[in-house]
């Protein structure tokens, strides 16, 4: 079925309007492409930036029961 | 906020774009005159159509923006004028390739449409030198505004004046739409239908990112503790807005932290 479907499509004449028409479609989605991939250079940068803040949020959580352990472990002074 | 039904509408424009491109090439019937040439057609005019749109809609966010003070509006306004500059590349270059194969030339300096359609697109070149040229991110979002208005009246207003001059070189496609046939007119609707949702589903994304970057600036402010903006932008800055970014708190930096979840520490000094 899909076969006789595509018999029945006309035939595309790429002759010399073809490069033109080409030219053309494939300049738009270039141009959406390299929008495509510049913005998720920048959502890359920004993951990095997060996970950079998580991590500086997380060190910052962890070093007061950090001193609070180490200084429960501490010997008895003399 | 801005991401809500972000995925859905891109699943709708991928597929309108295959229904759109399935049309072109394989249903809408080649024209008389032209030939295949004429598929350009289907993605220069509703790509221009998009453009001037956004254009205008740039323009009404920045009334919004006038009239509410709320950064939101201006955001909106920016991506949206930013948008319709990368269509409008699109339509210029488009339009030159349609012209070569079509007239022999890249470029025809007689015909009225295609003069001011680059006389809009260079007037709208200068929004992102105007926006950068202002440091005042105030001042900076109500000059902006006020250019957006002014630009996007002059929109239409340059539409009428190449309608009613005496050239009519161009194909005409708004208002004359009934001379296309069935086939021709649907094909072009579903085109401009899968164009502008191209152009919703692009905006969508753009100012997801740019929220997304806000709130991470505010974030790293917070916990650094800098109270002063970071830099000259071009870009609107949604955390210094009086009316404040939906889950952006109620105004201080670490009141912005507190609300998102993050442990509110004050000023860590890390």
């Amino acid at each position: 079925m899909t076969r006789a479907l595509l018999a029945e499509l006309p035939a595309l004449p790429l002759h010399e309007a073809g490069k033109y028409v080409a030219g053309a479609y494939i300049v738009a989605f270039a141009l959406v492409l390299i929008y495509v991939a510049i913005m998720a250079l920048r959502l890359t940068r920004v993951e990095r930036e997060l996970s950079e803040l998580i991590e500086r949020t997380e060190s910052a959580a962890k070093s007061p029961t950090d001193r609070l352990s180490q200084a429960t472990q501490e010997p008895p002074l003399a | 906020m801005y991401g809500k039904g972000l995925r859905t509408l891109s699943f709708a424009t991928v597929a309108s774009f295959f229904l759109a491109l399935g049309l072109v090439f394989f249903y809408a019937p080649l024209e008389a005159e032209q030939g295949f040439l004429q598929k350009i057609f289907y993605l220069h005019v509703p790509l221009a159509i998009v453009a001037l749109c956004g254009f205008v809609a740039g323009g009404i966010m920045a009334i919004m923006h006038l009239r509410t003070r709320d950064q939101r509006w201006d955001m909106r306004s920016y991506v949206a004028i930013h948008m319709s500059l990368i269509f409008g590349v699109g339509t210029l270059i488009t339009g030159s390739i349609w012209a070569k194969g079509s007239w022999g030339h890249w470029w025809v300096w007689s015909e009225p449409t295609l003069v001011s359609f680059l006389i809009v697109f260079l007037l709208y070149a200068i929004y992102q030198p105007l926006r950068f040229s202002i440091e005042d991110s105030e001042r900076q979002s109500r000059y902006a505004s006020v250019f957006a208005i002014v630009a996007g009246a002059f929109v239409p207003l340059n539409f009428l004046a190449v309608r009613l001059s005496t050239e009519y070189l161009h194909p005409r496609v708004l208002g004359s739409s009934s001379n296309l046939p069935p086939k021709m007119r649907l094909t072009f609707l579903v085109c401009l239908a899968a164009i502008a949702l191209l152009y919703i589903t692009l905006c969508k994304f753009e100012m997801t990112a740019k929220h997304t970057r806000s709130q991470v600036r505010a974030l790293r402010r917070a916990l650094s503790g800098e109270a002063s903006r970071l830099g000259r932008s071009a870009v609107p800055t949604l955390d210094q807005a009086p009316g404040r970014a939906a889950g952006m708190g109620t105004g201080t930096p670490s009141a912005s932290v507190a609300s998102s979840g993050a442990p509110a520490m004050g000023r860590p000094g890390v």
